[in-house]
């Protein structure tokens, strides 16, 4: 395997013999079977769940199966923002669960995924804003979750990239902060959990499109791919933005659309802030990364689309929006701006659990969230394949819970997933 | 960028319109609990063409057979 366990040593060793002992970080296998569990997708939350269930569930026979590249999805295009400050209390325990995990992570995959709690700050722009965030403060608060209201000086003083004067577009009033969230290298996200994985023995099969179900009568047995048939116990889709596709291949629709998300990143600079500062009054959301490019987003595109691509328009709302909050940003160059595809939910929740198809089972519907996810729906997701059940964390987020009247909406906004 | 032809104004630019919902998702008074739960919950979703239901700042609404995966626009009705 490769060069075995990293470590500082292993680096220094690197060092002297001019680092040729580096190998692959995971196999490339070849399909085989029959397996216990078939995850469908290979991002971050199939590989993570892949990773759980071999090392905390022992399930032996695992195989991932990627229609192309490992992290080449929405883990690759997000905006590496972690954080758990929602306000639906069902929210509140799924994504701090997982930001509980972040925190450890790097440790526990013995692979860098350089997260770093540098604080998540929303801005509120009017007294209302400052109401509004006041009120989920003390909710996260009463949730046990870290959450600091901060005036305008305080802003100010942890964000001087900020427009403060008095005829600022958007005058910021204070804000509210998560000093236990911040961002992460999302490909690394990907590739740590893929070697953890495939160290435990999980085959990741890139470049293998799933084509169709294996079926008898109410059951799922496996998946048709474009590299064959792979018998399966219990087969998992984890393809968010998808999602549709794939469970159409079984005759199930699903409340979810698929939507475009932009984002982008300019060139990089020095550091100029340490602080991911998002406003979810405007909807635009900017950070820099370790690299140095400042990299943003806002609203998705409004209208379903597949496309991997995005119009003009919303990318224009974003970087006004960062410009206009901060004024600095115009000066620098955009290098890239980027589109991915994300499962709006009809509640703007994720459905984690059961399909009404005997042995296949659903994540997805992460909206644009999904990211900060990982490693807890991950883990959530490999408890529900390997016992059948689903742990009280995951429970609300099934699929019945829209015919049922549970809808988790954090916003409001009822059955428009284009309104988020 | 898409250019959707109004069927009252010609051909516009996609800002001046709103996706409303996939012409699967119309619930009606009438209807069963479980088909009105299929309207307002459940989509095709198809990673492809689909038909949908868009409105025109002018107050036109249309009929949209679009493809997802291109985004080519195939046939626009008045509603």
């Amino acid at each position: 395997m490769g060069a075995g366990r990293y470590s500082a040593l292993g680096l220094l060793r690197g060092a002297i013999t001019g680092h040729r002992h580096w190998g692959r970080a995971w196999r490339a296998a070849e399909p085989g079977g029959p397996y216990d569990v078939v995850i469908i997708g290979g991002g971050g939350h199939g590989l993570a769940t892949a990773y759980y269930l071999a090392k905390e569930h022992g399930v032996r026979r695992i195989a991932v199966v990627e229609k192309s590249y490992i992290g080449g999805g929405n883990t690759g295009r997000n905006t590496t923002i972690v954080r758990s400050n929602y306000r639906q209390p069902q929210l509140q325990r799924l994504l701090d669960y997982s930001l509980k995990l972040w925190h450890g992570l790097s440790d526990e995959l013995n692979y860098n995924v350089m997260f770093s709690p540098r604080g998540a700050l929303f801005l509120g722009h009017s007294d209302a804003d400052m109401t509004r965030l006041a009120e989920r403060g003390d909710a996260l608060v009463a949730m046990g979750i870290d959450a600091d209201l901060m005036d305008r000086d305080a802003v100010a003083k942890l964000v001087p990239l900020l427009d403060m004067s008095p005829d600022a577009r958007w005058p910021i009033e204070g804000g509210l902060i998560q000093r236990r969230g911040g961002t992460a290298r999302h490909d690394a996200v990907a590739w740590g959990f893929a070697r953890a994985a495939d160290t435990l023995g999980v085959d990741i099969i890139e470049n293998c499109e799933v084509t169709g179900f294996l079926r008898d009568g109410n059951r799922v047995t496996g998946v048709h791919t474009t590299r064959g048939d792979l018998v399966a116990g219990r087969t998992a889709i984890c393809v968010a933005g998808n999602s549709g596709h794939v469970a159409g291949l079984a005759g199930i629709t699903l409340p979810i659309e698929s939507h475009t998300l932009q984002a982008w990143v300019t060139e990089p600079v020095k550091p100029m802030i340490d602080t991911v500062v998002m406003s979810q009054t405007l909807h635009c959301y900017f950070s820099q990364s370790d690299k140095g490019g400042m990299v943003g987003g806002g609203d998705p595109d409004f209208f379903p689309s597949y496309a991997q691509r995005g119009a003009p328009l919303r990318l224009e709302d974003s970087i006004a929006q960062a410009i206009a909050l901060a004024p600095a940003l115009s000066r620098l160059r955009m290098v890239r701006s980027w589109a991915g595809v994300t499962d709006m939910s009809f509640d703007g929740s994720p459905i984690i659990g059961e399909m009404p198809l005997d042995g296949l089972y659903l994540n997805g519907g992460w909206c644009y969230g999904g990211f900060k996810a990982t490693p807890g729906s991950g883990r959530l997701y490999a408890h529900l394949l390997a016992t059948g059940k689903s742990d009280p964390i995951a429970a609300p987020f099934d699929l019945d819970r829209f015919a049922q009247g549970r809808t988790i909406d954090e916003v409001g906004s009822g059955p428009m997933p284009q309104s988020r | 960028m898409l250019l959707i032809p109004c069927p009252h104004c010609g051909p516009r630019n996609q800002e001046e319109f709103a996706y409303e919902r996939s012409i699967d998702s119309v619930v009606r008074l009438d209807d069963a609990p479980d088909v009105a739960i299929a309207a307002l919950y459940s989509r095709a979703n198809l990673r492809g063409e689909d038909h949908e239901i868009w409105s025109h700042t002018c107050g036109q609404w249309l009929r949209l057979t679009r493809d997802r995966m291109t985004h080519a626009i195939h046939a626009v009705e008045a509603l």
